[in-house]
């Protein structure tokens, strides 16, 4: 049994649960298992995971669990794990997992594998891929025979269709104890797809001179449907706010597009956006490190191309709707 | 306080990533290591800041074999009061954490830091580990604290944000950026740093998780496409019917 840990925020799931569900169903038709979702807390619809070959979801329905607290999600997975008998658990590797796995995978006495982007089954044996040295590398661990707790990198896997199927859901309490630590505030920004979840990053460094220059971001990102991004010296000097950096000491993003705009592309920042699919570089200088890493490079003045990138965008847009 | 610093050794940042030739570890030879800088820049010294304002003491401490010292000194040279080596490879995180938890487990630490990850494996699951085995809360990617009245007030990084809790009682913390400011060691801290104990600690009998298979290079990226800044709808039309990313 494949037990996924399906992430929601104010009772819909994130993005990322869909990956885990497409995950887990894929490595369950693999190798033959059966493959069922736990989703904790308040939940508007949970059985719409069976669109993702998700049959059977578990609903620890208790507003104690709407706010993740690694004490108490521990103890549910675990003794749910344990009752289903699952030998391999598969949650996200977010701000919630990240806080989560180390401790499930002691709890459970299973091996631990964090931050994977892949599995494939070699030889009737189940490998896990995972990125190393900030993408310069690929790992491939054996998932042998004993417990394993997986966590998987969101924007790994394109989501499966849907399948029109609905999911049994079963309700379940579980005892929990939790941790003592309060949550007492939380600034997060809303109406916007979060970084690691979105597919298209448009991000911008110091080439942009200053704060008061980002409106041709803003525009090209609300145009594209994207999210925005910085490079560290512009949230180290406060143009932009810090949880949109991304780099080595930021956060890891892997888009399908991510567009550089006047970033030079410093070892650093490559180790955060190397793994986006499609990598456009605008610059004006010409030995821009950068440019080695991009898929498209435009060499001229961000100021004069940006527009007129956000106006062919538009354009298109116009053209294909 | 009675705090702990969990410190890892990495290779330096821009030491060149490449491995043996069965692929089954990193290639050593030739590379500079370095104490992993999430470990050193912010969950160290934001553990020497509290015990400037609170008092107390500072233990380092890391699993490893004895040329793994000069990390601990350069740790006591930027301010931990105390050193502890633990004379084991660490083939793992697991292996690591229960060892950790072998010496901490009867020494009542009120904080036990560590950084976020290590800049080598990226897995990030170490203080999670600990903290289970030593049955406290586990506190992931903080990037700010404050402390007073004996209790801590800590930023969380989340998606697209920030979360602010409050704990109540003792825990373990992974620090990310912002957590504090780097410093850098002196020539007086690089003398005292000689006369601080570093304790060499036999290792348990503990379990190791999973290990790596083999270690693999990314494919070569292609050349990059120039595309002309008097064209932009090229450019659109290539991320469209090429990259098929629009």
């Amino acid at each position: 049994m494949i037990l996924i840990i399906a992430e929601s925020k104010e009772g819909k799931f994130k993005k990322n649960a869909f990956e885990i569900a497409t995950f887990g169903s894929r490595i369950a038709q693999e190798t033959g298992r059966e493959c069922a979702a736990v989703v904790l807390g308040s939940h508007e619809n949970p059985s719409v995971l069976g669109n993702y070959g998700v049959p059977r979801v578990y609903h620890v329905n208790n507003d104690k669990l709407d706010n993740f607290d690694d004490v108490a999600y521990r103890d549910v997975v675990t003794k749910l794990a344990g009752e289903l008998n699952a030998e391999l658990v598969v949650l996200p590797h977010t701000a919630e997992g990240k806080g989560l796995t180390g401790k499930l995978s002691v709890a459970m006495d299973a091996g631990c594998i964090s931050a994977v982007n892949g599995f494939k089954v070699v030889a009737g044996e189940l490998n896990f891929v995972r990125p190393v040295f900030s993408g310069k590398a690929f790992a491939t661990y054996k998932a042998g025979e004993g417990k394993l707790v997986v966590s998987l990198i969101p924007n790994s896997l394109q989501i499966g269709e849907a399948t029109g199927d609905e999911a049994e859901v079963i309700n379940k309490e579980i005892d929990f104890r939790s941790s003592g630590i309060e949550l007492v505030e939380k600034n997060v920004v809303t109406g916007e797809v979060p970084l690691p979840e979105a597919e298209l990053v448009v991000s911008a460094g110091r080439g942009m001179k200053e704060p008061s220059n980002w409106g041709i971001i803003e525009e090209l990102a609300d145009k594209l449907g994207a999210t925005t991004a910085c490079s560290r010296p512009v949230s180290d000097s406060g143009w932009r706010p810090h949880h949109e950096h991304v780099g080595q000491t930021g956060i890891a993003i892997r888009p399908n597009l991510y567009i550089a705009i006047g970033i030079s592309g410093a070892i650093q920042h490559l180790a955060g956006v190397n793994n986006s699919k499609v990598i456009v570089v605008i610059n004006k200088d010409p030995e821009a490190p950068f440019f080695k890493a991009a898929d498209y490079g435009v060499c001229a003045d961000l100021f004069d191309v940006v527009p007129r990138l956000t106006e062919a965008i538009e354009k298109f847009k116009a053209e294909n709707n | 306080m009675n705090l702990l610093v969990c410190v890892s050794k990495t290779p330096d940042t821009t030491a060149k990533v490449d491995f043996s030739e069965d692929g089954k570890s990193y290639n050593e030879s030739g590379k500079q290591f370095i104490m992993n800088p999430y470990d050193e820049w912010y969950a160290l010294v934001r553990a020497l800041e509290l015990k400037e304002s609170e008092g107390g003491e500072v233990v380092i401490i890391n699993v490893g074999p004895a040329s793994n010292d000069s990390i601990l000194r350069k740790g006591l040279a930027i301010g931990a009061d105390k050193a502890v080596r633990i004379d084991a490879e660490a083939p793992d995180a697991l292996f690591a954490a229960s060892q950790v938890a072998e010496y901490a487990k009867d020494k009542d630490f009120d904080i036990i830091f560590t950084g976020k990850e290590t800049i080598d494996y990226n897995g990030g699951i170490f203080g999670g580990m600990l903290a289970e085995l030593l049955d406290l809360p586990f506190v992931s990617f903080a990037s700010k604290m404050d402390y007073q009245d004996g209790q801590a007030t800590i930023e969380r990084d989340v998606e697209g944000g920030v979360e602010v809790l409050k704990t109540n009682g003792k825990f373990v913390i992974s620090a990310s950026k912002g957590l504090a400011e780097q410093r850098i060691p002196n020539m007086r801290g690089i003398m005292m740093a000689k006369r601080k104990p570093l304790e060499v600690v036999e290792a348990a009998d503990v379990k190791t998780g999973p290990s790596v298979d083999k270690f693999e290079l990314p494919p070569e990226k292609g050349e990059v496409k120039m595309v002309d800044p008097e064209n932009m709808e090229e450019l659109v039309r290539l991320l469209h019917e090429e990259a098929k990313v629009i």
